[in-house]
């Protein structure tokens, strides 16, 4: 692959991650992390999303008129987003059911329209794919690393597996609430930014 | 072309795409998605009448609906009677139950043992409560402690309540959710309101 592909791929999963660097995306981490599988299908929902959108607004970057350059955002995410829950509902019911408002609220995940503002209507498709691509991946693994430490902490499980820690293991119910979310999600971004020794200005 | 009519000829472009692909997506998807709900349904009756459904397949589901539950109609209202096998008469009754809850409507059944009083088993369906705090109202945790707790006695709606978690409990309280007080009030107003609702319906069938 070419290493500006790559780059673009590659920099959300870490050096310029979505929800631990960007802050961006983080009411869903909260609310969909409680199991593994549950963050997997928002992952997948998500990351179709901004792709398809960055692809299609880069796409109609040049005939979008300016006047109505964001409503039109609006209308191409908000129509991808109906069309992964409906798609969800059809064929994942029982996820669809846990993960409820959250993938409506895909139209409202910052991640999404910030990806179409800051990068699509600047660039031709194929980058634009590839970067929403690596934004929704990048956003997914926190999920998914977020979501396995409440599973495992709360449930005593890794995406619906019982793990050996013997009969008297009691889940520990903070994990499982959104505050226990919260704090899981400021120590991983309290970690990123020690590694990287990135300093807020 | 001036600036306006391109600006308006382009927004009605994007807005007769969007439209069409949405329609043509929920047209396709449409019967999938309602053999879905009328099956969720069916398995959350068969859930109310305390059959453990955990490792059952979609198929032993639908086999276990067909062969114990029957549809019914008391005074106007639905009903659903479970039937042991071989048995003549239904050895449990279920109704579904609705209220509001703190954000929804919550929507369930409650199935009520051959006594007509104590409670065989409950669950609920459908809501838009907080994942992790309301949402907790579907989870057997919850839900288990309703077996065997009294809705009617001698006839009588007893008042089911939700208590705070870990405060005393009798034979029609159950511990509530710690951080949805509100979900759990409004499983308690719903519950006094269908247990009303049908209370007439039961004393008369008692009777005979």
């Amino acid at each position: 692959m070419a290493s500006a592909a790559k780059k673009l791929l590659m920099d959300p999963f870490f050096d310029n991650n979505p929800v631990t660097v960007q802050v961006l995306g983080i009411c869903s981490a909260l609310a969909v992390t409680v199991k593994v599988d549950t963050a997997i299908v928002m992952t997948l929902a998500l990351t179709a999303v901004v792709a398809l959108s960055n692809f299609v607004i880069s796409l109609l970057r040049n005939v979008i008129p300016s006047g109505i350059r964001m409503i039109v955002e609006m209308a191409v995410i908000a129509t991808l987003v109906i069309i992964a829950d409906q798609l969800l509902q059809a064929f994942l019911f029982d996820i669809s059911k846990q993960l409820s408002v959250f993938v409506g609220l895909i139209i409202t995940n910052c991640i999404v329209m910030g990806r179409a503002e800051a990068f699509a209507l600047q660039n031709p498709p194929k980058d634009s794919f590839l970067d929403g691509l690596g934004s929704g991946l990048g956003y997914g693994i926190v999920l998914i690393t977020v979501a396995s430490i409440r599973e495992i902490l709360g449930f005593g499980k890794w995406f619906g597996i019982t793990l050996p820690f013997g009969e008297n293991f009691t889940g520990n119910g903070l994990a499982l609430l959104a505050p226990g979310a919260f704090i899981i999600l400021g120590l991983l971004i309290w970690l990123q930014r020690t590694i990287t020794k990135k300093v807020e200005e | 072309m001036r600036e306006e009519t391109k600006t308006i000829t382009f927004a009605a472009i994007i807005c007769i795409t969007c439209s069409l692909l949405l329609s043509g997506t929920a047209a396709g998807l449409k019967s999938r998605q309602e053999a879905n709900k009328a099956f969720d349904v069916k398995r959350n009756i068969v859930k109310a009448f305390g059959v453990s459904i955990g490792e059952m397949k979609r198929l032993e589901i639908e086999a276990t609906f067909e062969k114990h539950v029957s549809e019914e109609t008391a005074d106007g209202l639905p009903l659903y009677t479970w039937t042991d096998d071989g048995a003549k008469r239904p050895s449990k009754y279920a109704f579904p139950i609705s209220g509001k809850g703190l954000w929804s409507t919550l929507y369930g059944y409650l199935a009520l043992n051959a006594d007509l009083e104590t409670i065989a088993g409950i669950s609920f369906y459908k809501h838009g409560e907080t994942p992790g705090l309301g949402a907790e109202i579907e989870k057997d945790w919850f839900l288990s402690q309703f077996a065997g707790k009294r809705l009617y006695a001698n006839g009588k709606s007893t008042g089911f309540t939700i208590t705070k978690p870990g405060s005393p409990l009798n034979d029609s309280t159950v511990d509530g959710i710690s951080g949805a007080t509100l979900t759990g009030k409004g499983v308690e107003a719903l519950l006094r309101k269908d247990a009303e609702q049908y209370a007439n319906y039961f004393n008369h069938i008692k009777g005979n």
